[in-house]
């Protein structure tokens, strides 16, 4: 067995290990109707009450399907939406109460590296402006020589030839701005690389090349990472530790193998039987659990436990009506599930589940890039 | 052969990591440029433009007469209504006071560019401060702006055109062109705001936020450059509707009185009374205008299609 | 015979101004009653292209298309436009990637459905409606009488798909084309998906053409596995054979650069250098030439044919001898 490192939540704010702690998280975006005044009808859930700490060097994977709020969860940790509820801890500063000045220049120490590379490079910019910018933004840009320097540096920590500096963002192949988005993003110097589906974008062949990339740069630079992704092989792959999220909330944490060999939630199981595998032999004997029905609005999440409505482990005590909270039921594999340890050891079955109605009517969906600022000065407030 | 074949290969892997060659960067405008100047319909609009402009800005020169001269009163006669028919040296004939038609023409075409390029550029100013205020505060100041731009929508615009010119005691042309241009401000304001939001929301914005770069170059290096291109195409297919609009102004008798400065739609408006016995005097300023509109639109639209995204390559 | 049979297909697009491109360059294979047929590749290998010619579905202006696609003897390309409308539908159902666009927003699902019944079973209005319901029950949506009065963006995506399924499904027709039916949704519906349509093969016995990127849904659902690379086929093989010994480098190339959930961890992936565009033309050799890391002279001057090798379809000059690593 793999000896999980220990945890110390009691003490953990003063633990220099610890890069980024997140306690009792809220994102809630207002769902707004009106003509004249906008009035607030309702909260999308987006992240409910989410706690998880991020040890210095470590990458942590969060795993989630379309509309869980993994990747609000990320933007809340570099505060790039506002913050309903908790904190955010980075490196000892509480970045929920940071604004202005302070926290762009916070900003330094945490970069993002999005989804699709090619709309979060400005279309407008060359290359070199893209790189430059952060550095000015920054006060990092200390002279042409050095800056010159500097930029050819970063180009070819990322594998693009120092011409690519003059060239636009449309020029390129998909992975090759990506790697223009990884170079953006160290060129400040970052602790926390926070990464959104780096790869779910790019190519299958392409892929390898980025996941390789990402973890020679956290060697070279002794980077920390949050790798956000919808794609189970790919966080195994690259995590330390996963967190698993449904409806907004995390139901499952682990270091990478223990969760692969033994998860303990009914969703992580479900999860992971779900992925296929490219192996025919694999295939033909795997026991999949298939959930039915649909994933329940994060506008309306069901009471208690909010996977009870798809579990087929579901019970008819407590899970309808308390919500289970995130525990250690093994050293260093967390899971929130009431019955996590009677499924374990075999004396709880799954059993057939009659899917429930999803009604989409009068529920927006969530789409996650609408889920962004909401209104004035939110958006411009760095 | 070792080394051949492994030169060879080497090359080809050199290839597939892309450095081709060291040429700079071809940047979103200039490649724009590329499709526009391939563009049959941009050629033609562009020629249309390119026309009206040169006969503007030469037309002292170009026209053979003095468009203010009565030269040709001795054979005006209201009573028989007659008006000069073309002969030698006025190929185009009088008009109802016997001036040149042709040197009217020509000269016209100053007054009608000089409105058409203030108003769209008046109109242009005041709806990208609009709406960039609008697109990049947001929030009260977004309803307050945008409640503002649709009561100006919700007139139509040719009759707030003529409210407005009626408010000023003696129209002149620059009652037109400001007439002409407040019209236009709530379509600049709320396409630009709409572009603006577009890009608040997109992954670039945000990217420019995480990386702390500061609001105020956020709003003018990437959101405002970006949210222009539809703007730009507007404000060419404005310029033709500015065009006509001050045409009907100045035809309804809200333009400049003063007609010895001579003006497309003024002249049409004039023509309006002999409209039956000569249909001449209505044709050469209506067909002037409607080529010039039509030029604008036809580079309006070849601007629209260079700069869809979905057209990069 | 072979239920459907596509000899030496070839698409070329004819752009103004541009040099004509040849999405798909000769490509063969054959479906046989029943059978479950993979065309596996990334971006633009021409795979989704390939199942557009073959159900008649590319635009008539700046494409030609050359070659042979018979369907149970009766040769497809030259049948005029109506007598495909009347095969769509009827003998050949498609499923596409994204179910919204795919559906019209303003009609209701059961007036969708109803409407191909109508149309080619020449069912009057009521008993169209009583088999839709069937229908929408047999794909697994749940409550189906009262989702024929639906409109699509009231359903959940997976529920979407499954609406489309039952669509392609209605006629009954002999082969079903699924292009990429389950990239847009999320992995716990792809998995119902994939067995839904697994068990439709098995209980109607449709066969069935699944086109997509992604190795793990081949692996799991079909006989054989044909892997395009630039428009031609260069691997095929039945799927036990292919996944337990790729032998082409391209085909290796993308079962090593994948993470897999049943690797061990911490191993480093084998990326395929370059990028998807990084091609030579066919016509001078083997387009994977400059990616791949078998390459030899004779890559570069010599296109390599399609030839029998080790009970499978290869077209490399010098495959992958070892055996992967399980």
């Amino acid at each position: 067995m793999i000896t999980a490192p220990a945890t110390s939540t009691t003490e953990s704010t003063v633990d220099s290990e610890v890069l980024v702690e997140v306690n009792d998280l809220k994102v809630h975006f207002p769902i707004k109707r009106g003509i004249i005044l906008d009035r607030t009808i309702g909260y999308v859930y987006a992240v409910d009450g989410v706690d998880l700490t991020i040890r210095r060097g470590e990458t942590y994977g969060l795993v989630g399907e379309s509309g869980c709020g993994k990747s609000t969860l990320g933007r809340a940790m570099l505060k790039l939406v506002p913050l309903s509820d908790g904190h955010v801890v980075f490196d000892g500063t509480d970045l929920s109460t940071m604004k202005g000045e302070p926290l762009r220049r916070m900003r330094r120490r945490m970069q993002m590296v999005f989804q699709d590379p090619l709309s979060s490079l400005d279309p407008r910019q060359s290359v070199e402006s893209l790189l430059v910018e952060g550095l000015r933004a920054h006060g990092l840009d200390r002279g042409r020589e050095a800056t010159g320097r500097r930029l050819r540096d970063l180009l070819s920590a990322v594998g693009l030839p120092s011409s690519a500096l003059r060239k636009y963002p449309h020029e390129f192949s998909g992975g090759q701005r990506q790697r223009i988005g990884i170079a953006r993003a160290l060129a400040v110097e970052p602790d926390l690389v926070v990464a959104d589906e780096p790869v779910s974008a790019l190519d299958v062949s392409v892929q390898a090349q980025v996941i390789n990339l990402l973890e020679d740069l956290q060697e070279e630079f002794g980077l920390t990472y949050l790798v956000i992704a919808h794609d189970l092989a790919v966080v195994r792959h690259i995590a330390d530790r996963i967190g698993v999220m449904y409806l907004g909330g995390l139901v499952e944490e682990a270091a990478s193998d223990d969760l692969y060999a033994a998860p303990l939630h009914p969703y992580t199981r479900a999860l992971l039987s779900a992925v296929p595998v490219p192996d025919p032999v694999l295939e033909d004997r795997r026991e999949r659990i298939l959930l039915t029905g649909d994933l329940p609005s994060p506008a309306a999440p069901p009471p208690g436990c909010r996977f009870h409505t798809r579990c087929p482990w579901r019970q008819p005590t407590r899970c309808d009506t308390e919500r289970p909270v995130l525990r250690e039921v093994l050293p260093g594999h967390r899971a929130a599930c009431h019955w996590a340890e009677d499924i374990r050891a075999g004396r709880i079955k799954p059993h057939e589940v009659r899917p429930e109605l999803v009604e989409e009517e009068g529920v927006p969906t969530v789409d996650e890039s609408l889920a962004g600022p909401t209104s004035v000065t939110e958006a411009l407030g760095p | 052969m070792v080394t051949t074949r492994k030169e060879r290969v080497d090359a080809l892997a050199r290839m597939s990591t892309d450095d081709r060659e060291g040429e700079a960067g071809v940047s979103l405008a200039v490649s724009a440029w590329r499709r526009l100047r391939r563009n049959p319909v941009f050629l033609v609009g562009a020629a249309i433009i390119g026309t009206f402009v040169v006969v503007a800005l030469l037309s002292p020169w170009l026209a053979p007469h003095d468009p203010s001269e009565w030269m040709l009163a001795d054979q005006v006669s209201k009573a028989r209504n007659e008006i000069p028919p073309p002969q030698p040296g006025h190929p185009l004939g009088g008009d109802q006071v016997g001036r040149d038609l042709l040197s009217r023409l020509l000269v016209g075409s100053q007054q009608t560019l000089m409105v058409g390029v203030f108003a769209t550029v008046i109109g242009l100013g005041g709806g990208l401060v609009l709406g960039t205020l609008a697109g990049a505060i947001g929030g009260w100041v977004d309803s307050a702006v945008m409640r503002l731009v649709d009561v100006m929508l919700s007139i139509p615009s040719l009759l707030a055109a003529v409210s407005i010119g009626a408010l000023f005691a003696r129209p002149s042309q620059f009652t037109v062109i400001l007439a002409v241009a407040i019209v236009q401000i709530p379509i600049f304001a709320r396409l630009l705001r709409g572009s603006m939001l577009a890009q608040r929301n997109s992954d670039h914005v945000l990217a420019a936020r995480a990386l702390g770069v500061r609001p105020r170059a956020i709003v003018f290096r990437h959101m405002l450059p970006n949210s222009l291109g539809p703007v730009i195409v507007q404000a060419t297919l404005v310029l033709a509707v500015a065009i006509i609009d001050a045409a009907a102004l100045s035809f309804l008798g809200l333009g400049n009185p003063d007609d010895s400065v001579p003006e497309w739609g003024q002249m049409l408006g004039n023509a309006q009374t002999v409209i039956d016995s000569h249909p001449n005097l209505a044709f050469w300023p209506a067909g002037c205008i409607i080529a010039v509109a039509l030029g604008f639109t036809l580079v309006g639209e070849s601007l629209r299609d260079a700069l869809d995204p979905k057209n990069r390559r | 015979m072979a239920l459907l049979e596509v000899t030496d297909l070839t698409v070329v697009f004819q752009r103004r101004g541009e040099a004509p491109f040849t999405a798909v360059d000769g490509v063969s294979f054959a479906v046989e009653e029943g059978q479950t047929v993979g065309l596996v590749g990334e971006s633009g290998c021409g795979k989704s292209v390939t199942s557009l010619a073959i159900m008649g579905l590319l635009p008539r202006r700046g494409v030609r298309v050359s070659g042979s696609v018979r369907f149970e003897g009766a040769e497809l390309l030259t049948e005029s436009p109506r007598q495909m409308r009347d095969r769509r539908g009827r003998d050949l159902g498609m499923v596409f990637q994204d179910p919204l666009s795919s559906l019209n927003p303003v009609v209701s699902i059961g007036i969708q459905v109803t409407e191909v019944l109508e149309r080619h079973r020449g069912m009057s209005r009521s008993k169209a409606m009583r088999v839709a319901a069937e229908l929408l029950d047999q794909v697994g949506i749940p409550d189906p009488r009262r989702r024929l009065d639906e409109y699509p963006h009231q359903l959940s995506g997976g529920m979407r798909q499954r609406a489309l399924i039952a669509m392609a499904l209605a006629c009954q027709p002999r082969l079903l084309i699924a292009d990429e039916p389950t990239t847009a949704l999320d992995v716990t519906i792809q998995a119902q998906i994939l067995a839904l349509l697994s068990q439709l093969v098995r209980d109607t016995g449709t066969a069935l053409i699944m086109i997509t990127h992604d190795l793990g849904v081949v692996a799991g659902l079909c006989d054989e596995v044909n892997v395009l690379y630039a428009g031609r086929v260069v691997e095929r093989a039945a799927r036990h054979e292919l996944f337990a010994r790729p032998r082409h480098p391209y085909t290796h190339g993308l079962l090593s650069s994948i993470p897999r959930l049943d690797a061990p961890r911490g191993e480093r992936l084998v990326p395929i250098r370059g990028a998807v565009t990084d091609n030579i033309p066919w016509t001078q050799g083997c387009a994977f030439a400059p990616r791949c890391p078998n390459v030899l002279e004779k890559c570069l001057d010599v296109t390599p044919e399609m030839e029998e090798d080790d009970g499978r379809l290869l077209r490399c000059h010098n495959p992958v001898r070892q055996e992967v690593p399980a």
